[in-house]
């Protein structure tokens, strides 16, 4: 009997200290935001929403958002549109070799990260023209999320009945108009699932967007945030906390729309 | 599903599949190969060998393997995986969600709460939370322990990037963990303890056997992912000297900011090779599973 209480009692200290640990970090985010003069320690914040100011009078804060969002919605927006194409041939027709091409793809995207491509993504978007701009980011992002997006909607392509797409081409609907009217709403949950991982996954996103961009206007808020903190002379800490709080909201907004609405966590494979 | 149900043909369905295997082709495996023919040239960001690159055979690969500068990294990265990925990741995963397994309501939904938002925050975001924690003179981990002016990040930069990856990173094996002890049947461990089977005993006795599979996955997955983390970076930037210079920030240092484009694609390469054969390792695994399963279904009840 003694050996289960102590055993509920050093089981209950364990959940404090892992709440503590994860928590701790994070608590000047929560503070420093609104607090009246933020300070690096964590504080009771004097409350104020002044701080919040200093996103509009910094010349790129502002901007590294909006370029936040092209980046990670155009990435977005080409990974869903390909890989929903991909997909969709690839349940449909049978191609020799189909399970082996997708399998290396797969495998190729673990492989290829961003660490081991660095340089030659980096010569390669030189050579193409695609430094400093929205576009370059774009592609490279992409090529390293198709693989999976193609391979988990195939997945769901798979398991749609094939007899509404029958019937619409005994009425005589194009493929197009079957892909557009039939397929698309039945799987609109893998492709918005496939939509938000993709974009959380460049919005949060650093290395490539850190060497691939070099002007400021151009930079999104992972390399914006990055140069305010190692840039020389006091760190403007009430700019980096609202900013920081800012840039990290949509990310959390993503992923409690996805798992509430679909069950779905970001699993296996999924997160790099 | 093999039956052409919309009726695309062989030519349209070829136009679908294509887009997406040119942006692959030309933007994951045309730089992977490609890395390979950098590796073997004196090729710089600037300079005269900028302009025109020579082929200089494998001199980067046993440049690069007799320099101590990478030994050095090395050794950091075994111990950065070593220690933030499987001590810490995997380790702190598993307890947390051993002891949450018969936990339901407010306490269980906090704890995962917390150890998840630690893991989709925005690196940038996560990277200045870990610096003003143990910043020298304000931070708040200085002002908890009483030791103003303990610089750990200048310190001990390899003991504070594990710390924070670990923190970082906890998420996924809690989450693999949690999942996989649900299918741990109670019985089993109820068995276990009624024969007077200790904690330690059930779970090397019958916990354990039951997850090696998930525990491999797991493994395999959190080392890869470690191995090629450029997080730390946001932290140390590879400092002081050198001394948290894990290979993906030595690859930038080297390539992209010192210039050696064809000494970094050399040890690209390597790292290329390493992930190789961690990510073959784990294909295996989950189709040593498909086969298990099989097996399993065809064979007499356990």
């Amino acid at each position: 009997m003694t050996r289960h209480v102590l055993g509920r009692l050093a089981a209950t200290a364990f959940i404090a200290v892992v709440i503590g640990f994860f928590t701790l970090p994070m608590l000047w985010l929560a503070a420093a935001p609104f607090d009246d003069t933020p300070t690096i320690t964590v504080s009771i914040p004097q409350f104020t929403l002044g701080n919040f100011q200093a996103i509009l009078d910094n010349p790129y804060a502002a901007g590294s958002i909006v370029n936040s969002l092209l980046q990670a919605g155009g990435a977005a927006v080409l990974v869903v549109v390909l890989a929903a194409l991909a997909a969709y041939a690839l349940s449909r027709v049978h191609v020799p070799g189909r399970d082996l091409l997708l399998y290396l793809l797969l495998l190729m995207s673990s492989v290829v990260t961003g660490t081991a491509a660095m340089v030659p993504i980096f010569e390669l978007a030189t050579r193409l023209g695609l430094i400093d701009t929205h576009l370059g980011v774009i592609l490279v992002v992409s090529g390293g999320l198709l693989p999976a997006a193609i391979f988990i909607l195939k997945d769901f392509m798979d398991e749609t009945p094939t007899s509404y797409e029958e019937s619409a081409r005994v009425f005589g609907a194009t493929p197009l108009q079957i892909l557009r009217h039939i397929v698309i709403p039945l799987v609109r949950p893998g492709l918005s699932t496939i939509g938000v991982w993709a974009m959380a996954s460049v919005w949060g996103g650093f290395l490539f967007q850190f060497i691939l961009l070099r002007d400021p206007e151009k930079l999104p808020g992972s390399v914006i945030l990055y140069t305010l903190y190692t840039e020389g002379g006091a760190p403007k800490l009430d700019l980096i906390s609202t900013f920081s709080l800012l840039y990290s909201l949509p990310v959390v907004a993503m992923y409690l729309l996805v798992s509430q609405r679909y069950g779905f966590r970001f699993h296996g494979g999924i997160k790099r | 599903m093999t039956t052409d149900a919309a009726g695309l043909g062989k030519a349209r369905a070829s136009a679908f599949v294509l887009p997406a295997l040119a942006l692959i082709a030309v933007f994951l495996i045309f730089p992977a190969l490609w890395t390979i023919y950098l590796g073997l040239t004196d090729y710089r960001l600037t300079g005269l060998a900028a302009a025109q690159p020579r082929l200089v055979g494998v001199d980067n690969y046993t440049g690069a393997l007799a320099d101590t500068r990478f030994h050095t990294s090395l050794w950091l990265t075994v111990l950065f995986v070593g220690g933030s990925a499987i001590a810490g990741q995997a380790v702190l995963g598993f307890t947390i969600a051993w002891i949450l397994r018969s936990r339901r309501g407010p306490v269980r939904r906090l704890v995962e709460g917390v150890v998840l938002l630690s893991w989709i925050l925005p690196s940038s975001v996560v990277a200045f939370l870990w610096i003003a924690l143990l910043d020298r003179s304000g931070g708040t981990l200085n002002a908890l322990l009483g030791t103003p002016g303990f610089a750990w990040l200048l310190d001990y930069p390899m003991l504070s990037i594990i710390v924070f990856n670990t923190w970082r990173g906890t998420a996924f094996s809690m989450m693999l963990y949690s999942a996989a002890l649900e299918n741990v049947p109670p019985s089993h461990l109820e068995t276990a303890r009624l024969a007077g089977a200790s904690v330690p005993q059930q779970l090397r006795d019958v916990v354990f056997p039951l997850l090696r599979r998930h525990i491999l996955t797991n493994l395999l997955l959190i080392s890869l992912w470690t191995f090629n983390d450029f997080t730390p970076f946001l932290l140390t930037a590879g400092g002081p000297e050198g001394r948290s210079e894990i290979l993906p920030v030595y690859v930038y240092n080297v390539a992209l900011r010192g210039g050696s484009l064809g000494a970094g694609a050399a040890i690209s390469f390597l790292i290329l090779l390493i992930n190789l054969i961690m990510a073959l390792a784990y294909l295996r695994l989950l189709r040593g599973r498909r086969r298990s399963q099989e097996a399993a279904a065809g064979g007499p009840p356990a």
